[in-house]
């Protein structure tokens, strides 16, 4: 836990508060971790990204159980299961698209507050252990979203999960009997149903704790800051209560607009009109695309002629990540003062998105050779440039503290 | 705000090959509606005659799985008249003490009568195409309603050195161009008891604005209170922005 000179809250010697205290120290967690908590006094709006990420769980987790007592995972049921959610429970349509384009929305916050650690260089000492829990996190998000698609077993889930899970027979020898193996038979089809529906009630449980450990991992240190050095006394922090608590609540609202928007004026906007036609597996869509936020890693997969090399890039596209730390060789954490490597963040940030792109398109022509071309991008961008900007780049000097900047302005 | 610049950029670029991208099939016109915007409602008079229309032309061939008698409420019919429209047709309940199923008048519980036994019945009289469903026609194709009307109205000659095979039609926005439904409204294939000329743009704008709220039947229910929704929010996100902005001021 940081260190700190810690004067507890009036609430602290409420004798209720002190008798539970003495036995769970619950209130005091509370104080020191969030209401006292110390956080750099210079974090700028990318800094909520965080704390949106946390509530569109809650709100993920708590939309999918209302969910999940009207919904059945059989074949023969999902699809009408779900219109009755639509049609016949009231404020089904409400929950519905919460849970459909929460999703969406969650993967902008996340995707945002992973660019932002990349900008900031969050993932540097002594951060690494947390970058790795965001990544696992990440992976489970990936893992639950891609299941949660399956379930209203429309004609995109149904392809989308045959498509994906057809990528493991590319392993050696034992292809073939994963596959079989994940089905739980020789296509996918009732038991496969079955156990997304179970993995992608647990997955969820699973993020909420590995949330824990990266907070945990968080408070040791402390946030990194926009300018990326460490704080050097108790000037550079204030305590996050009530200044991030009223700017992580304004950040909220504004970003509940945005979500409101697409749940209540566009909620089919950002999904595939084929999955409003029930499963049929013997019609294949004509453009079986995975939904947007898997696109620049279905584009990375694509891009290799031969499905096992494609599997291994996909899965390194974000296996990379985690040996970031030290690939990136700089010992100046924020891009503010690396002008070198702001030209290669937004390269790779255009790289990603046009990535995102091609993977919306079929597979020939343009659009694969610039998927191609993007994919050698991403790989060159952690494997050969950031290795060399560290060496190469001259950074422009550091401010001796966070509070000098601040103050400085401020007086003018 | 140099970063927003860069994510502005990139996201612009994005969307522009997007719809660069989207241009390519032939160009779905998009019709007005009285049910787009934020407030958007269903025009119950075109609901009412989209209602005839597929009572009278498409249900001989197009089931409609997800509706059930009760829903004509949506379109502005009151109780006695859903009742009085379901008994025009029969459903098939059992079975009953004897162990038989039988016959009878259809409840507003009950759903849509369905066209055809099986999808194989159904294939079977339409040359080997199957009808879709049409509950959810306005949500699964690109273009929704408009798409709808386009098809319907899009039925051409095929132009110079195509030939349409046996039992296909030419359509100017079918996938394809080659569609195995026979234009299925011709001027005055209904005769619409509100006094409405039944030309043929007019039933295929009518039976759409039915499938879009067939699809959709909760759209006026999510505008409301979207609209609510909405404004909550902008006050709470103005009342925040003071408290920060008065919170942080003390600060340096
Ligand atoms: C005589 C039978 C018949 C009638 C009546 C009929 N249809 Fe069809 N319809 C079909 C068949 C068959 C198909 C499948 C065409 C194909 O796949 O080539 C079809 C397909 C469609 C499609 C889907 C096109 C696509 O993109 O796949 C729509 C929408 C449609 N019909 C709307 C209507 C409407 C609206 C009416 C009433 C005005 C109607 N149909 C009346 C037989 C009919
Ligand atoms: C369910 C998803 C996630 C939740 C709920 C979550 C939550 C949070 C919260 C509340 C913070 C502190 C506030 C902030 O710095 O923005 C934080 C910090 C951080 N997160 Fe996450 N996070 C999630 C996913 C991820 C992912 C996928 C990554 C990256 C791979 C990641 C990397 C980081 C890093 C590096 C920090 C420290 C940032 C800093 O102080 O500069 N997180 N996270």
């Amino acid at each position: 836990m940081a260190k700190y000179d810690y004067v507890p809250s009036p609430f602290m010697s409420n004798p209720i508060v002190k008798w539970v205290d003495h036995r769970l120290p619950i209130f005091e967690m509370v104080d020191q971790q969030l209401i006292k908590y110390p956080a750099p006094r210079n974090l700028n709006y990318w800094w909520n990204f965080g704390s949106l990420a946390g509530v569109m769980l809650v709100v993920m987790i708590l939309s999918g159980i209302f969910l999940a007592m009207n919904y059945q995972p059989s074949t023969v049921a999902a699809f009408d299961s779900v219109e009755r959610i639509m049609r016949d429970v009231n404020y089904g349509w409400l929950l519905r698209y919460m849970h459909m384009n929460g999703a969406s929305m969650f993967f902008v916050v996340v995707y945002i507050h992973i660019a932002r650690g990349l900008y900031y260089g969050s993932y540097k000492a002594p951060r690494e252990i947390l970058w790795w829990l965001g990544l696992l996190i990440f992976l489970a998000m990936m893992a639950t979203a891609f299941m949660g698609y399956v379930l209203p077993w429309g004609q995109m889930s149904f392809w989308g999960a045959t498509v994906i899970t057809n990528l493991f027979s590319a392993i050696p020898l034992v292809g073939k009997s994963i596959v079989t193996w994940l089905w739980g038979g020789f296509s996918v089809d009732n038991p496969t149903l079955n156990r997304f529906f179970a993995l992608h009630y647990l997955l969820p449980f699973v993020i909420a704790g590995l949330v824990l450990l990266h907070l945990w991992a968080l408070h040791v240190h402390g946030s990194n800051n926009p300018l990326g050095i460490d704080a050097k006394g108790p000037q550079d922090k204030i305590p996050f209560h009530p200044y991030y608590t009223v700017k992580d609540a304004f950040g909220l609202s504004v970003f509940l607009i945005i979500y409101a928007y697409f749940v209540f004026f566009n909620p089919y906007m950002l999904g595939d009109p084929d999955n409003w036609i029930p499963a049929n597996p013997l019609v294949t869509p004509p453009h079986i695309v995975p939904e947007w936020y898997f696109l620049p890693f279905y584009a990375i997969l694509r891009s290799v002629p031969d499905k096992l090399g494609g599997v291994t890039l996909m899965f390194g596209a974000i296996a990379i990540l985690f040996v970031l730390p030290w690939l990136d060789t700089s010992r100046v954490r924020s891009g503010r003062f690396r002008p070198a490597f702001r030209v290669f963040f937004w390269l790779f940030m255009v790289v990603t998105v046009t990535l995102g792109w091609c993977g919306s398109q079929p597979p020939e022509g343009m659009a694969l050779t610039i998927g191609q071309i993007c994919t050698v991008l991403y790989f060159l961008h952690f494997l050969v440039f950031l290795p060399l900007l560290g060496w190469f780049e001259r950074p422009l000097p550091l401010p001796a503290s966070i509070a000098e900047p601040v103050l400085k302005s401020a007086a003018k | 705000m140099r970063s927003f610049r860069f994510l502005l950029a990139g996201v612009g670029l994005a969307l522009s090959l997007g719809t660069a991208a989207a241009s390519e099939g032939p160009e779905i016109p998009h019709q007005h509606w009285s049910h787009d915007g934020f407030f958007g409602t269903f025009d119950r008079a075109a609901l009412q005659r989209g209602y005839q229309v597929y009572k009278e032309v498409c249900s001989a061939c197009h089931s409609m799985k997800q509706m059930r008698f009760r829903n004509l409420e949506g379109i502005g019919l009151d109780e006695a008249q859903i009742k009085a429209v379901a008994a025009e047709f029969e459903t098939t309940d059992g079975p009953n003490d004897d162990g038989e199923m039988f016959q009878r008048p259809s409840r507003p519980s009950d759903r849509f009568r369905m066209p055809f036994a099986n999808d194989n019945a159904a294939r079977a009289v339409n040359g080997g195409a199957l009808p879709p469903d049409l509950s959810l026609i306005a949500k699964n194709r690109k273009g929704g309603e408009n798409y709808v009307v386009a098809l319907l109205t899009g039925y051409a000659d095929p132009p110079e050195g195509v030939t349409v095979p046996e039992g296909m039609h030419y359509n100017k926005v079918f996938p394809g161009h080659m569609i195995a439904m026979n234009q299925p409204i011709q001027d005055d294939a209904v005769t619409y008891a509100d006094g409405t000329k039944a030309t043929v743009d007019q039933m295929a704008h009518d039976v759409a604005t039915f499938l879009a709220y067939a699809a959709s039947p909760h759209l006026e229910a999510r505008n409301a209170l979207g609209v609510k929704v909405m404004l909550f929010l902008f006050v709470l996100a103005g009342l925040l922005y003071a408290a920060k902005r008065k919170i942080w001021k003390g600060l340096h």
